[in-house]
This record gives C-alpha cells, structure tokens and sequence, in this order.
C-alpha cells in the first residue's frame, strides 16, 4: 500500500530539506521525498493541514518503561503510548528494571513486549555491570546479540574508573556508546535537591553541580585513553556542559543530552509555587538559573547533541511522601515536544532543523540506529508536528500509567498532530483535524 | 494570621509583635496560683511528634494545658515509619477525628507542607528536619526582647552548626525581618551554601563575630550528624568555636548568652558561660510555654470569639 503525504512543511536536516515537499511512502518504507511527485495510480494521496511539520520520527533516547518489575509505575505498553502520543516514534529504554536488563533474556522480553504493544519502536539499554552492581561486566556480546543499542548503569555512574575503562574499552569491540549518568556518589552523599540558596532556605540536602561534572571529565578522560565513545546523559550543570566542550574540543568521542525539565525549570521551584513538590524532585535536580541558561546557550551553539526526556515514571503513591523519602524523577515523553517549540524554537533559541536534529537525527546516530532522516529507503517513521497548537498540560489525559509532573495546567504553544511508525499511524491528536490521515495510514 | 504556622516567611513582622505581645499577657498566666485559662476551651490539639523530644513537646503541652485544650499526644518511632502507614495517612486519619491544631515534628524538611496540604486543622510546625522551628525563634526573640527591650538594631550572632539546624533558619528570618544585625559563624563545612542571601554576615572567625554583640545564640552541635567529617574533633571544635568566658569578653557586657538547648557542656558552650551572669538559657524555656500560648491562642482561639 502507498501513500503520499501531500502539502506539509518538511524538516529533515540530514537531506538538508527544509520546505514544502511530498513524502511518498511504500508500505514500511520512505519511497521518495519530493517537490511534486507523480505517482502511480494506487497512491493514496494524504493533504498534510497546513502549518503542520513532517519529519523524521523523533527519538526519545532516555525513557525508563519500569518493564519487567515495575509494572505499578509503567509498562511497556503504556509507556510507549505515551511516547507516540508525545510525538516519538522510537524510546530507548534503561536498564534499571527488576530484574535489570544485563542479559539477553530481559532484552527478548523488553523486545517482546514491545512487539506486542506494536506502538513505539522500542531499543533496549543494557546494563554496563551485572546487576547495575558495579563489579563485573554484564552480558554484553549476548545483548547485543538480541538487540541492545547501548550501555549504562544509569541510576548510578559505573562505579568505579576500572569499570569503565573496561567497559569502554570492551563495548567499543560491539559499537556500542556507553551513557553515563554522571555523579560522584561522595558528593551527592545524601543530596536530594542542587546544593545553593533554594536548598539552603529549606533545609534540603544539596548536590553540587560539580558532582556532575567531576564524573563527567573521569569519564572523558577514559573515553580519551579507550577510544570509547561515551554519552552524558541528562545533563543538568554548566561545569558539565564545559566539561563536554573541553572533550569535543580535544576529540574525544563524547555526545551529551539534556532534559527539557532541566531547560526549563530551576531550583526555584523548591520553594514555589508549591513548597517541597515532590514532582520537582528528580535526579540530577533542578539546578540554578545560570545552570538552565547554560543548558540553552548550549543548545543553541550546538555543544548539546540531544534532547531526552529521562521519562521517570512514579506512582503517585511513592510521591505522595516526605520530600526526602520520594523517589527522584518525573515524566516526560507527552510534555517534551510542546515545552521544545515553546521554549526553543518560539523564543528563537533553536531552529526548527536544530530541533530535529537534536531530537531525532543526533539520538539516531549517538545509538546507531535506523531513522533521524527521511531517506528513500529509509523506514516511514515520520513525526507530525504542530508549532502553533495550543496545548494546556493535563496530567488527567496523559497515556503515561504515572502523572508525577510539575507542568500541570500550564499554556505551551506547540504540539504533535500524529506519529507514524513504520508506515502505520499509531496516534492522531484529536485536537487536529486530521480525519484523512485517519483513514488512510 | 496564616491557617497554618510552618515558617517564619509566613509572619508578617507586625505579627511577630502581636505574637510577642500577647505571650507577655500569657507569662503572667503562668505565675497565678492556678495557671489555667479557659480561652482553649474544647479546642482538641495534637502534639504529633515523629522525632524525640523533651523540651519542645512538654512546652507545648503545659501551653495547650493552661489554655483548657484537650491535647493528645502522639508519638511516632521513627523505625516504625518505614513500616506503617505514610505521613499522609496518619495525617488523614487524624483529621478525620476533626482536631483544631496539629503542632508537628518530623525529621523531614517539609514535613509540615504536606501536612498542610492534606488537613484543615491548623498546623503548627515544631521542627520540620534541617527547615525550621518557628515557635523556637519566636521565643527566642521573646527573650531578647525582654533584656534588650528591642530586636532593631542589636548586633546578634548565631554560633555553630549552621548547616543542620532549623533554630538558626527561623532565627534568621526573624530576626532579620525584624531589623537586628546578624551574624553567622560556624566552621566553613557547616555553613549553608548561599545563607548570606538571607542578609546576615557569614564569618568563620568567633572572635570577630562575637566582637560588640548584644546578643549571643549558641547552636547545639548535633553529634549524631557529625560522621561526616565536618571537622576533626570536637576538643578542636570546642577550641575553636565553643563559647569560653574569654570569647564572651569581647561582646558587650551586657551581652546575652543563649542556647535553644540541649547543651553540650564543653562541646559549643563552656559551663561557666551557660551558668554565668549572662546566660538566660532557662528564661528560654520558661518562655517558651508563654510564647506557645500566644501563638495557640492567635491561631485557635480568636476567631472563634470574634464569631461570637
């Protein structure tokens, strides 16, 4: 079956496209991206409303799904809902489950359960040490083998430099990145929020900046000796974003992401709107505003390879707790693309080709997978957008099975309209009038 | 006034002064030969304390008593937190039981705003973790008042475990808002990242923060906190921070030593300056049952007349 996507605004760096072109798809498969295709008579023609972008599906390359031994607070079904409901077509998912994914059996069964929901393209995260213990490498040839992407101990940093030199060095053999959730464990101590005024008021441990930073020049450094390729994950501080710099800058096989919650908010928020919101507690926490104006400044000169949401799904009961006793996280896959257009691409921060690079093309690449382009040949993975949708953030109708987010009822400017996988729309925003998309993908 | 007391940023500094007011006509309470008012009358408070303690659950007690409330207290081993039923939980099922104030303690900074959150009762924060402890400050400021008869103006400073201590963040507040000179002073690892936002002096030398005050407040060094390494001993901490008749000299004579206890004794204080002309570490406490009746009775007993 072919059809032709007609009429939209395409964004595709990778192919350099930035304009109105027709993108003809053949089953699964992107067949050609053009300015007035003819096609042949069994094409369904699709008109794209107008003012919406097509681009390649984004990529949300940090996303717990809780699945298997979480299931209280996500699964894979419904964390992939709320992934193509956010407009992502792919999530690479972390290990720390129960048990970890550190062998192929919990990659098969990630990937099966993945097939089953038949939502979202799923790539599992392997641990780095068995048990995310920190003492011995996990399985790795085997999970590559059933299809992990990349590595991590994510939760923690790999514990020690050892680990990682050897991690780095024994993941290079498989190509695989190993993403690093920086923190020096002495400093962070007993920390539960960043360590300046906010924290100091109300009497909450703090975590420096540096905790970050200190781990990610350990691991730049290694990345240096090994030739591995590292990837800092969810990067809060602007020690780190210079860190990251200096390792580029000397030509070490280093990519970073950040959060749109760390973009976003600050550690204002501590204190108010609501004093001790356990739904501003996360790890690495919200850091001060010199922290998120680095963060922009670096996605805008490019320093910043990706934006990942780290979607954190509690239930609302572990939440419901003593600020010190919650657990650190929040979700992310439905609110990341309306706070991007909002506050990077509306307030002129980044492009919108910069936007698609950082959430498509860059984790396509960083995890070596297909997609972040709209390549002939290339898998229909295609993200629908709406730059000017107006879009009110209601915990209430979100597809995630936990609500633990500080944006409830906030006005962003920006949303997605569908999300096609592999040539099938698996979400269509009914907020949008869209009804031949509907009956045609 | 607020519904509930959490903070001192929840008082304005002309409630402050109506807080102290009222506790000087609650003092003279105390000194009847029946030290009983009927103003609570009725009223059902709860003494909630998830955290050990003497001095701060009897004072309130002894205020709730002599204002003819009914009072309740629970106390929650902290062991058995983990186990039970969350915060949350014990909160809804004791405001199930219609209470008019809950007073608070907990070991989480916070603790209270939950709690305020979830209940309609009145709260009364007692000490939420490293946060606050508003009544303490209240007392404080009570008692300086009483020596100095102002709070504007005084050089005061605050000496010793800054970092873990709820005392010195509601002092701060207090004191500050109310126009008084503060100082900070402890050793570098226990001094808040940030504290000199607030608007107090930071300084790591006692000799000079002690210079030409009026007021002296000791911090109790939390010993069960100090595996951290903050320094190296405590005969070192007491050689370098602890409060000596010499230290004491360079304040004004007519300084006020202070200590919202329990003390140790040749740790942050020498005897001799805790039992010395100076100290009023005991007006402290006995003020504190007359200052927590007037924060009771502002909060619970008011309105109820003003309807009447």
């Amino acid at each position: 079956m072919k059809r032709l996507l007609r009429g939209g605004r395409v964004v595709d760096p990778a192919n350099g496209r930035d304009g109105v072109f027709d993108v003809w798809i053949d089953g699964d498969r992107i067949a050609q991206v053009g300015r007035d295709l003819r096609v042949d008579g069994d094409t369904r023609i699709v008109d794209v409303p107008s003012g919406l972008v097509v681009c390649p599906g984004l990529i949300d390359m940090h996303v717990h799904l809780r699945e298997p031994g979480q299931e209280h607070k996500e699964t894979v079904a419904t964390g992939t809902a709320a992934a193509v409901a956010g407009g992502f077509t792919a999530v690479a998912c972390m290990p720390n489950t129960s048990p970890v994914i550190d062998n192929a059996g919990v990659v098969a069964y990630v990937l099966k359960k993945a097939a089953e929901a038949n939502l979202a393209r799923v790539y599992p995260i392997g641990a780095v040490s068995r048990g995310q213990r920190g003492e011995q490498l996990a399985d790795i040839a085997e999970m590559k083998a059933a299809g992990c992407v990349a590595l991590t101990d994510d939760g923690h940093p790999v514990s020690t430099a050892i680990l990682m030199r050897r991690a780095l060095e024994y993941a290079g053999m498989f190509d695989l990145p190993v993403i690093e959730h920086c923190e020096e464990q002495s400093l962070k101590g007993e920390g539960v929020a960043h360590e300046g005024f906010h924290a100091s008021s109300l009497g909450l441990r703090g975590i420096p900046g540096e905790a970050e930073s200190i781990m990610a020049l350990r691991d730049i450094s290694l990345a240096e000796l090994t030739g591995g390729a590292v990837h800092v994950a969810h990067m809060s501080a602007r020690q780190t974003l210079d860190a990251v710099r200096y390792g580029k800058s000397r030509g070490a096989r280093v990519t970073c992401e950040v959060t749109p919650h760390h973009f976003v908010l600050t550690d204002e928020m501590l204190g108010a709107p609501v004093a001790y919101d356990t739904n501003v507690k996360m790890n690495p926490p919200l850091r001060q505003i010199e922290d998120r104006d680095a963060m922009l400044a670096g996605l805008a000169d490019g320093s910043i390879d990706a934006i990942a949401t780290d979607h954190a799904p509690h239930h609302a009961d572990e939440k419901h707790v003593e600020f010190d006793r919650a657990p650190f996280g929040i979700t992310g896959l439905e609110t990341a693309v309306s706070l991007c257009f909002d506050r990077l691409v509306h307030r002129g921060v980044v492009s919108l080709p910069r936007l698609v690079e950082l959430l498509s093309l860059n984790p396509a690449r960083i995890l070596r997978v297909p997609g972040g382009s709209l390549s002939d040949g290339a898998p229909a993975d295609i993200s629908i957008l709406a730059p000017d949708l107006p879009v009110t953030v209601s915990a209430a109708r979100m597809r995630s099975k936990s609500k633990n987010m500080p944006f409830e009822g906030w006005t962003l400017r920006g949303g997605v309209a569908a999300t096609i996988v592999g040539g099938r729309a698996v979400y269509i925003n009914e907020a949008i009038d869209f009804d031949n998309l509907k009956s045609e993908i | 006034m607020k519904k509930d007391l959490l903070s001192i940023g929840d008082l304005s500094a002309e409630e402050i002064y109506r807080i102290l007011d009222t506790a000087e006509a609650m003092r003279e309470i105390g000194q009847r030969p029946i030290k009983k008012v009927p103003t609570l009358r009725g009223k059902t408070v709860v003494n909630l304390f998830y955290e050990p303690s003497t001095r701060t659950r009897t004072s309130f007690e002894i205020a709730e008593k002599r204002l003819s409330a009914d009072t309740l207290n629970i106390a929650v081993a902290s062991s058995s937190v983990l186990k039970g039923e969350t915060l949350a939980d014990t909160a809804m099922n004791i405001e199930a039981m219609a209470p008019d104030v809950i007073v608070l303690r907990h070991a989480s900074s916070g603790a209270g705003h939950l709690l305020s959150r979830i209940c309609t009762s009145r709260i009364i924060n007692a000490g939420d973790g490293t946060h606050e402890h508003p009544t303490q400050a209240l007392l404080d400021a009570f008692t300086i008042r009483e020596h100095k008869q102002r709070i504007e103006g005084l050089k005061i400073v605050i000496v010793g475990d800054l970092l873990h201590s709820r005392v010195l963040r509601s002092n701060v507040l207090l004191l500050t808002k109310l126009g008084a000179d503060v100082w900070v002073c402890g050793p570098s690892t226990l001094i808040p990242p940030g504290i000199a936002r607030l608007g107090v002096r930071v300084s790591t030398s006692i000799d000079e923060a002690v210079a030409g005050a009026d007021v002296v407040m000791m911090l109790r060094i939390q010993q069960e906190r100090m595996q951290g390494a903050f320094f190296p001993s405590l005969r070192e901490y007491f050689n370098t921070f602890g409060m000596t008749a010499e230290r004491v000299a360079r304040a004004k004579p007519d300084a006020i030593i202070m200590h919202p206890g329990p003390m140790n004794r040749g740790v942050e204080i020498a005897s001799d300056v805790a039992d010395g002309p100076g100290s009023v570490i005991l007006e402290q406490v006995a003020n504190g049952v007359a200052v927590r009746m007037a924060v009771l009775y502002l909060m619970a007993g008011v309105e109820d007349e003003a309807a009447a």
